[in-house]
């Protein structure tokens, strides 16, 4: 009886969830044109000379790109929260690593790197 | 059966047993998964996982391509402008159109649409080969200049510039021999980094014939769509490296006289 109460075959009560969710041809045209558009901004970006903005502003331009990719090319967005939170952590993990290196690196020759 | 409370639980026993059949319907759904939604989820969290290790792999060479850049920026500047930016923003788009069919093949896998899901593989395949072949161009160019890190790297053209005809001035500003030779950091984490790159690539396309030959035959437009949705996953990473790829090798200072 208790077995046949708790049973979720259809997985509704599951609080991870996730209506499955398909992404039209439409949709992912646009996020295509956006991540064109965003190579031509890249290289036009490239060849006004910002100093030391250039890489600033070309790295903004990727992490965009890699995040339209990451929402709806791998349908990120449409995920439950267990892949949401999973993919966070991994970038927040190499961000904590590469932060801590240089952190390191930076302190041992101060002003020279 | 005189009890009629068992008599009408054995009934709702059936009939749950029943429902139970009706998802439990497609030969690919694994007895150990509660639902193909779960099944599902636990797939695509296990891709995920792969993909993470994969973002500490390439993190690494970024990681090592930053304090290089930082320690020897003037090579880094000169080396990179002799990369082409016309063949790397042409590789951009081919590879972003790569994505582009592959995503549309994971939509036609789920809409059951086999023809369009074998087109949409091939579509991705050849522009997927399209990247190599320009890939391989710009290698052999490096090849011919000696530009390859090693015994036999010329570090001529960045000590003595070429003369631009029109201006009469240096094209480059000129390197002293020594930081002249750090253009091999460079070059090296160019081909580290690029050569990682295609050789995802490599096993992405050997991936995808297989890929191809099971749509064929008709596995994946029946309500299994998870090989082609995490092998989505894999493609659709090696594209946003070469993302990063992209403005960090070939546009680091497109202003190098100034």
């Amino acid at each position: 009886m208790s077995e046949h109460h708790y049973h979720d075959a259809s997985n509704v009560v599951n609080p991870e969830h996730a209506e499955h969710h398909i992404v039209t041809p439409l949709q992912y045209s646009y996020v295509y044109g956006g991540l064109i558009i965003g190579t031509i901004i890249t290289v036009l970006a490239a060849d006004i000379n910002l100093g030391v903005f250039n890489p600033i502003v070309a790295l903004a331009i990727a992490c965009t790109k890699a995040v339209i990719v990451i929402l709806f090319f791998m349908h990120v967005k449409y995920q439950s929260n267990l892949i949401k939170v999973t993919v966070g952590a991994g970038f927040f993990t190499f961000i904590v690593l590469v932060t801590m290196s240089l952190v390191d690196y930076m302190s041992r020759a101060w002003g020279l790197w | 059966m005189a009890n009629t409370i068992a008599a009408a639980h054995e009934h709702e026993a059936t009939a749950s047993h029943g429902h139970d059949d009706h998802h439990v319907s497609l030969p690919q759904h694994r007895h150990h998964f509660e639902t193909q939604e779960q099944q599902r989820e636990a797939g695509s969290f296990g891709m995920w996982l792969f993909l993470l290790t994969e973002i500490m792999f390439f993190g690494g060479m970024f990681f090592a391509y930053l304090l290089y850049r930082n320690w020897y920026y003037d090579a880094f500047v000169t080396s990179s402008n002799q990369l082409s930016v016309p063949l790397g923003a042409v590789n951009t788009v081919i590879l972003i159109s790569s994505g582009f069919f592959m995503a549309l093949a994971v939509w036609a896998a789920e809409v059951r649409k086999k023809k369009q899901l074998v087109r949409y593989l091939i579509l991705t395949t050849i522009f997927g080969l399209a990247f190599l072949g320009v890939k391989t161009v710009e290698y052999k160019e490096k090849w011919e200049k000696h530009h390859i890190p090693g015994a036999s790297f010329d570090v001529h053209e960045f000590i003595n510039p070429a003369i631009d005809a029109k201006t009469g001035k240096a094209e480059q500003r000129p390197l002293a021999p020594d930081m002249a030779q750090k253009t091999q950091v460079f070059f090296f984490l160019y081909f580290a980094m690029t050569g990682m790159h295609a050789l995802h690539m490599i096993i992405g396309l050997g991936l995808l014939g297989w890929l191809i030959y099971r749509a064929q035959r008709g596995d994946f437009t029946d309500g299994y769509v998870a090989p082609i949705e995490n092998f989505g996953l894999y493609w659709h990473f090696v594209d946003i490296v070469w993302l990063f790829l992209f403005p960090l090798l070939y546009l680091i200072n497109r202003h190098p006289l100034q």
